[in-house]
Parts: C-alpha cells; structure tokens; sequence
C-alpha cells in the first residue's frame, strides 16, 4: 500500500489508497458505487438534492489545509477513500501484542472481531443521515441547512471509509457486509439499524444539535479508540475521520449554544427573570431553558446507552487483541496491557449506586464512557458561559449516569437526573419533570419553520458569530434559486 | 442442596401460558437467581437452577395439559432468544458439576423431543434475537425453526472459537443427525462465532423459516395454531408436590426409600410395590412410584456424588405389580396410561444414563415382576437369592425402549435371540432363581447360607475399584447394539465434551474457560492428542 501521501482524483472514486492499481478492490467499490448513490438519493436529505450546496471536501490528508470549500450538488460530491498516512515503523501500542509491527493485513485470529467492530461503526454512519433527512425543510437559516448537510455528506464519507476496510480485507463476507450497510434502514420495523439510538427519529432541529453534541461524541469516542488500533489501515483511516468529525461536535455545540443566546436576549428583551416562567417565555417564540435541559436529559442518557454494558467481555477482548485501544492510547502512561489492572466501576448492589474496584480490561467500556462524560461536561460549561454572562441563575448540567438507562448495570433501576433512586410510582409520577412531554415536543416542532432568506434566521435561534470559511452574514450558503 | 422438585408457582426463569391447544414457553431468566452463586445469568444464559425448571415444565404440560398440541418456545427478551449455558458458571463449577448439569441438560432436550414424537406435543422454536450455544441446542430440540429477519437476529454455535469446548448439548449432533446439515457446512458453521442468520440458514436447514419483522407475531401465531392442528383436548391431572422426607441417613418418600451408607459409599434404593390398581391422579402407584424413584436418583447424582453404587431392591407382592402391568397394557391408548408409560421408560433411561455401578438384589419378600423387572435388567449387575421369585410381563419387550431403541432384554440377548424368545414365553409364570439364572435374566444365584456374604464381597469389590474406569466400563456395556442419535449424544459428544473439560486447553489456569470473560486469550497446547 502507498504511504497515503498522494491523492489520486482522478478515477470515480478520490483516493489515496492507490485504487487505480488494485483492481480488485477498485471493481468491488465501483460496483457498489450505484447502490450507494441509489441510497443517497432514496434516504438521503429530502429535498434540495439538486441545489449547489457550499461544501467542504477533503483534498489532502495533513492537517494543514485537507479541505476545500465549493458548490456542488450533494448526489454529485466526490465520496473518497482516505487515510492517515502511514507511519514509518508504527507498532501496536497495547494489548498482548504490544510492540510488534502494526498489523498491514488482517490476522486471521481476529478476523470475526475485527468485522463486527466494522459492521458496527459503519453501520452508524448512514443512519444518522436517515435519521435527519427531514431536517432540510424546516432548516433555520440557510448557513444551519448547509452545515446540516455537511454532516451528511461526512457521515456518507465515513461509510466510504468502512465499506473500504470491508471490501479490501473481507473478501465476500466484507462484500455481503457492504451490501447489507446500504439495505438496513433506520426505524424500519423489518431491518432496523443495529443500534437502538440509531433508530430514533430526529424530529426537530434541536434534537439534530443535541444529536451531534452527545450521539457524535459518542462517535468521536469509539473512532479515537478505533484509532490506536494495532490494525494499521483501521487506524489510519480512522484518524482521519476524526478530522472531519470535529465540524460535527462544532454543529451541535454552537448549535445549542445559539438557541440558549436567542432563549436569554428574548428574556432580556421582554423584561422575564423567571427562567421557569414557561408560558410566557414560550409566548415569545423561543425555547424556554427547563426544556432545552430536558432534551439534553433525553440525549445524553440515550447516548450513554451506546457505551454497552460497564462490564464486558468484547472490550476486553478487542483491548487484548490490540484491535480497540482506550481514548488517546497513546498519551495515557501505565503498561498498556492491563493484565493486573483495576478500574472503580459504578455498579448497584442491593438497591444502591456504589463504586467498586473492578479488572480494568473488563472495565473498558465504562472508562471510555468516562471520557466521554468529561469531554461532554466540557462542552456543556461551554454552553454555560453564555449563561454565566447574564444575570438568570440558570445552568445546564449532565444527569446522573444511573438517569434513564435501558443498557448496563443501571437498565433495572429508575433514578432521577440526580442519581437517587426512584420507585417505579414515583418515576411515573417525576418522569415528566426530567424528560421532554409530548406537549415540550409539539412546542418546539411548532417553531420549526424553514427561514430560507439568506442572512435571515429563524425566531428561536441566534446567528452564528462567524461564517463557514469566513464567509459573510448574508452568504448564500444553499443556492436556493438558479 | 440441590432440589429437583419445582413448580411454576416457584418459578424464577420460565412463564408457562395456556391457550387452547397451544402453550407458550417463554424463557425470562433472572440474572439475580443462579443455582450457585458467584455469576449472573446475564442474557437468558441458564445453569442447572433453569434447566430444572424447563425439564418441569415440559413434565407438567404432559400430565396438566394434555388438551397442548403445540408448544410455542421463545424468550422474553428483546435482542437474545438465549446465550446458552452461562460461562461463568461453568468456569467456576466442578467438573463433576459440569459432566452432571450437560446430561441432565441432554435428558431434558431428549424429553422435548419425546413429548414431540410420542405425547403429540410438538414444540416450535420462534427465534427473535441471538440463539448461541446451548440457546441454539434448545431451539434444535423443536420441531420447527422459525427465525427471525432483522438482520440481526442469528443461531449460532460458537462454543469451538470462542471457548474451546463443544456445543455439547446435542448441538453438533442434531445438525448432522436431525437436521442433517451438510458436514462441512457444520464445519463453518460450529467454527464462526458470529453464526448464520438469515438466507443462508434456511439454505444450510440450521432453521426452517425466516419471517419478516412485520410479519412475526402474527405467522408465530398462525404456525403454532396449524402446529395444534385438531385433536382431542382432555382435561389433566395434578401433579401435586412429592412427600419427601430428607434425613442424615435416609430419603423417604411413600414408595420409595434411598439409604446412605456413606462409609461403605453406596445407595439402596428399596421401592415398595402396589397396595393395589387404585390411587387417584397422581397418587396412582406406577406415576407417583416412577415420580419419586426420578427424583431419588437426580438427588443422588447431584448431591451425593461419593456413593458410587447404587443397589436396587423391592418390597411387596408381584401380582399387585402385575395387575398394574395389566392395566398399563390394555389401557395403553388412554392418554394418561400412555404419559405414565413414557415417563416410566425416561426415569428408566435415566437411570441406565446414571453413571454409578448399579446392582439388584432379588430376595424374597421382593416383588421384581414386569415392570420392576427392568430394574434388574438395567443393572450391571444382578444377585437372585434362592427363595425369590421374578415374573416377566409383556411391558418388558417393548413398553420401556432405552436409548439404542432396544429393550434391555433386546440389548441384553443381543447375541442370543433365542433367548429373548425363551424369556417371552415365561411371561406371567413366576420364576425361581434357578429358571431365571437358566433364561439369563439375572447374573448369579445364591442360598440361603451364602446370600449375606456373596453379596458383602461384591459390593466392598465393587467399591474398591477406580470410580473412573468403573465409568468407562459400565457406559461401555450397557449400550451395546445400534446407534441412535440419542446414543452418540451421550456416547460420542458429552463423552468427548466431558475430556475436554479435563483438559488443560479448557480449564488450566490459562485455559478457555478460566480465561473467559478477562480479555486475555487462553494459551493453548498445541498438540494433538
């Protein structure tokens, strides 16, 4: 394989993978070209399918530079295959393997591991895109629709990515794989996507920001821990596609970041102190920030759920194997092997929470949940400093791990935000204080009215402080008219 | 101590629900119930405790419900059918634990296939979710497969990759002998942890139909009814708890009697014939008889471990025996005698599956007379005492098949026809120690003077042999003429799964099943042996 350091655009499929000299896998992912197109175009964004979008696409694969911005018609984007570039002398930096030469092909052993580590991964990636292709028409401003479709198109990316690592290393089981990738669909009632959270709808634009803030960092998380993997081209195509998941935590950060700015300048305006004073900052036509905490409830206790079970064999094993390393492996400072290591868990034991010391390699599932509860706080005290400036005491803040699970040690048990426990009468009788009602839902999809005039924003949201690429206010970022 | 006797009332793992001809089995295991402690049940993965409660249930459907004419297996859960046998249990179980809880879990499987093909309750497995291992191995036992495709849900048997050992509840069996998958195929199949779902398992007859999401509960529904078909549908009986009581040194229970000789490490099994032909429902002497005798030897496999021999004797009079044999006869059409039969020849079979050395001693004042007679056959050895008496019946040539589909008296003559004829031509006739030694149907005599002394010497010689080869050697004898699938289930399959789980490969230190669960791989011995 080519050290990924050149990037071929000149076949169907950009690469830097030197398809033009593998004939095998080139003809197996031009085969699957038309049915992925077919799926964009049958699940992808509805609507808009024709209008030039001003979208990124990745040129080059350093840090400087990798991306160019351009219009282009989203069936039209050129979908590559990219990697990091190889690592002269990499090694496989933990597990029972630790320190040997990075794995070029897959070793047999670990063959099945390795595929549904695949599977999986790939198979979240086209069903976001499912999940939000109604968004487009009730976009907010055309500089939210725009950013709403980059994801998209990345996410499309990203199934390019595992599609590849099927169609190069899994002969025709890897073939059937990529097939069935593009036959799953999200929420169907006969081939659902694998993933419970992947088959919830994404109703509303608030619920697409809370989605790229909490479900993407979940994202995030596993393709960082997919990235030190001893599996070379695992690795390096996930590296890469850490690159291009920023934008998305960027989406929804700013994203709700905006709506609480719209929320407290509304507030401000009108004269209300009362942050709870629901109806009447309703009445305002903007979000009221009791429910704006609800649905980052909803969200992040949905997205702890992909984490799996705090205790868990398949991590173990995956971590052993050297095929799935921990959140930034490589900055972390003990054996890397973790055969005489503990890790706290929090596990229930008769009717109560408690922490308790457990074999780290079990463990690994809770840890990375771990980072991503301490990355996701950081976001969320991001979101407070817009709060932190005004006089309303409000904060946001993350429920209790035990709140609302349906996976893991904490699926039995009802909690409230705060970690107590609740009786089932009692969450019952709560339930509706902690989580969005069907009457917050109406609401907010009452708000949700395209604005479509360039430089214009919808009621409920503030503009952003700059423009993708810098571009100014009133850029056209979606070319709505020719 | 571990209890044989259950009922759904005291269920922790199973819902049994009625309507009409068809009864749903639904598999709900709780993680927080195991029979031993120190792991969870995670994912309907089932030990011994759930097992108990299947087998009992299969029992129940039998003598409660006879109007069932389909059972409907399934789970309770959303992502898993079942996981099988819990790894952790049998990581930290003993190997005689372990050896116990894979036959017993193989009799009950046995039994399903039994309600199936002889009782005309036919059972139909609805897979939704993940069937691996021992789960797949429980769904085998149906009559019909029925899995669904949401492209998740697959069967698989991952027992070879993932832990070293084999799918050793009839699993690798009953793909080649039942649903008589191609044997490479089975080779893929039993080697790829992940399993088979969807078109290639219909295609490879690892199920047999693949239903839509959509479209599942309602053709579960509609397959189940055409399953039940028409029929009879007559009322059941109870089968109320057994009276038992547990003592120190003595198992009571009203027709049998099991006394611990813990020095001398050996069981008598005294059963007490027929006051009569009367006794109402469950009390009727050959169904409460066969009842107790089931539970006394399940006790004495699982709790008491170190009595290797087990010595049958009887009391009362043969003609009472008799004229229940009679009965069992000329009633044999009516469901209840026919269930009361069936369940004879398990407790039986169960008996032959037993792995203690198992002697019988006629002596007067015994009442070994047609169906008790299978007792002396089914031991390895047999002691006539000069003054007792044996009559055969016309239930010992047919009515009590082992597991080769021969009766003892078959397997017993297999190199003498003739004398099978011989022995069926003395049927009803009482015969004296020296008829019975002449017909071959005991293995010595012995008077009046020598009886007490014959008898010591084999006992105490018996004992001082190797637990182990007496094992081999017993298993070895008593199965002798043709191969069924039930045979190669205990033969061949748990004999090879039981010297796996000795090995080093398996339960080392750095074995499979110590390994489970820690991430790290089990190192292996890579020589073949």
């Amino acid at each position: 394989m080519p050290d990924g350091s050149q990037i071929d655009f000149d076949g169907l499929i950009p690469n830097n993978v030197d398809l033009a000299n593998d004939l095998r896998v080139r003809k197996a992912l031009e085969t699957w070209h038309p049915g992925y197109i077919d799926w964009w175009k049958q699940m992808g964004p509805e609507g808009f399918q024709e209008n030039l979008v001003y979208l990124r696409t990745a040129v080059g694969v350093g840090s400087e530079g990798w991306a160019r911005f351009g219009f282009v018609k989203m069936p039209e984007y050129r979908w590559g295959v990219l990697l990091a570039p190889q690592v002269e002398g990499r090694t496989i930096p933990f597990g029972a393997h630790k320190g040997e030469p990075a794995w070029q092909e897959v070793p047999g052993e670990y063959r099945a591991m390795l595929r549904r580590l695949l599977v999986i991964q790939g198979d979240t990636e086209p069903a976001s895109v499912e999940q939000q292709r109604h968004l487009g028409a009730t976009a907010p401003s055309l500089y939210d629709m725009r950013n709403l479709f980059q994801v998209n198109v990345e996410e499309g990316r990203h199934l390019w990515a595992m599609v590849y690592l099927l169609q190069k290393y899994f002969g025709r089981d890897g073939r059937e794989e990529a097939e069935e990738l593009l036959r799953r669909r999200s929420g169907d009632q006969d081939s659902p996507r694998m993933l419970g959270a992947f088959n919830e709808r994404t109703p509303d634009w608030l619920s697409f920001f809370m989605f790229t803030f909490f479900t993407d960092r979940d994202g995030k998380m596993q393709l960082a821990a997919l990235a030190q993997s001893g599996f070379d081209p695992l690795s390096r195509t996930c590296r890469f596609m850490l690159t291009e998941e920023a934008h998305h935590m960027f989406v929804g950060e700013t994203g709700v970041q905006r709506v609480i700015q719209r929320t407290i300048d509304a507030m401000t305006a009108a004269g209300i102190d009362d942050p709870y004073d629901i109806p009447r900052v309703r009445a305002l036509g903007v979000i009221d920030l009791p429910t704006l905490q609800k649905k980052a409830n909803l969200h992040y206790s949905l997205t702890l759920d992909l984490f799996g079970n705090e205790i868990s064999t398949n991590a173990a094993n995956a971590f052993n194997a050297g095929i799935k390393g921990r959140y930034r492996e490589d900055r972390l400072t003990d054996d890397h092997q973790l055969l005489s290591a503990q890790y706290p868990v929090l596990r229930l034991r008769d009717g109560a929470i408690i922490r308790e010391d457990v074999p780290a390699l079990s463990s690994l599932n809770m840890r990375l949940r771990d980072d991503f509860v301490d990355d996701t706080a950081a976001g969320i005290a991001r979101w407070n400093r817009v709060l932190e400036r005004t006089k309303f005491p409000f904060r946001v803040t993350l429920p209790h791990v035990a709140f609302n699970r349906r996976i893991g040690e904490f699926a039995a048990i009802h909690a409230d935000p705060a970690g107590n426990i609740l009786t089932p009468e009692q969450w019952a009788a709560r339930r509706d204080e902690f989580l969005p009602t069907t009457e917050d839902n109406l609401f907010i999809a009452s708000l949700m009215k395209p604005s479509l005039e360039k430089g214009a924003y919808a009621g409920w949201i503030a503009p952003p402080r700059i423009g993708i690429d810098n571009m100014p206010g009133d850029f056209e970022y979606v070319r709505i008219e020719d | 101590m571990i209890d044989f006797q259950t009922d759904p009332s005291r269920y922790h793992h199973w819902k049994l629900s009625f309507d009409g001809p068809v009864a749903t089995l639904t598999m709900d295991v709780d993680p927080d119930a195991p029979l031993l402690g120190g792991y969870e049940l995670k994912l309907n993965s089932y030990d011994l405790g759930v097992d108990i409660e299947l087998a009992d249930a299969v029992q129940r459907m039998r003598f409660e419900h006879p109007e069932v004419r389909a059972v409907l297996l399934r789970s309770a859960r959303d992502n898993v059918f079942c996981a099988g046998a819990n790894i952790r249990m049998l990581g930290k179980a003993s190997h005689g634990h372990k050896v116990n809880f894979c036959k017993f879990t193989n009799e009950t499987r046995l039994a399903i296939e039994d309600a199936s093909a002889h009782s005309g309750q036919r059972y139909l497995a609805a897979i939704s979710g993940s069937a691996a291992g021992g789960g797949y191995e429980l769904a085998l036992t149906a009559d019909h497969i029925m899995l669904i495709d949401d492209r998740r849900s697959t069967v698989s048997l991952p027992e070879l990759p993932l832990l070293a050992v084999l799918p050793g509840t009839g699993g690798l069996t009953r793909l080649t002998d039942k649903r008589r998958v191609r044997r490479d195929r089975a080779d893929v199949f039993c080697t790829t942890e992940e399993g088979v779902r969807g078109k290639r398992a219909v295609e490879w007859r690892l199920v047999d139909e693949l239903v839509p999401p959509s479209a599942w509960e309602e053709r579960v529904r509609e397959r189940a009814l055409t399953m039940a078909g028409d029929g009879p549908a007559p009322t059941g009986l109870r089968l109320h708890p057994l009276r038992r009581t547990i003592g120190d040194a003595r198992i009571d229970y009203d027709f049998v009697a099991v006394d611990l000789h813990r020095t001398e490490r050996r069981a008598t099994i005294t059963i007490r014939g027929p006051a009569g032909i009367d006794g109402e429902g469950c009390d009727f002497w050959p169904l409460a008889m066969a009842r107790q005798l089931d539970d006394a030897i399940l006790h004495l496999r699982l709790n008491e471990p170190s009595l290797g021999l087990l010595v049958f004797r009887t009391k009362g009079d043969p003609a009472r025996v008799l004229a229940i044999d009679a009965v069992l006869e000329a009633r044999r059409d009516e469901w209840l005698i026919r269930e009361i039969r069936l369940l004879l020849k398990r407790v039986f079979k169960r008996i032959d599956m037993t792995a203690r050395s198992l002697v019988t001693l006629i002596e007067p004042g015994s009442c070994f007379a047609g169906t008790l007679c299978e007792l002396a056959f089914a031991a390895d050895r047999c002691v006539m005492h000069e003054a007792a008496t044996m009559t055969l019946s016309s239930m010992n040539f047919g009515a009590y098949p082992m597991g080769n589909g021969l009766t003892r008296l078959q397997t017993r003559f297999l190199g003498e026809p003739e004398s099978l004829d011989a022995a069926h031509a003395t049927i009803g006739s009482a015969l004296d120690a020296d008829a019975a030694d002449e017909h071959g149907l005991v293995t010595t005599t012995s008077d009046a003077i020598d009886w007490e002394d014959d008898v010591r010497m084999l006992l105490q010689e018996r004992a001082s042999f190797s637990a182990d080869a007496l094992t081999g050697l017993e298993a070895n004898l008593r199965f002798a003429g043709p191969e069924t699938m039930e045979t190669r289930i205990f033969g061949r399959l748990t004999a090879w799964q039981n010297w796996i789980f000795q090995r080093p490969n398996a339960v080392g230190e750095t074995g499979s099943l110590k390994r489970y669960g820690s991430g790290q791989r089990p190192d292996f011995d890579v020589e073949r042996v």
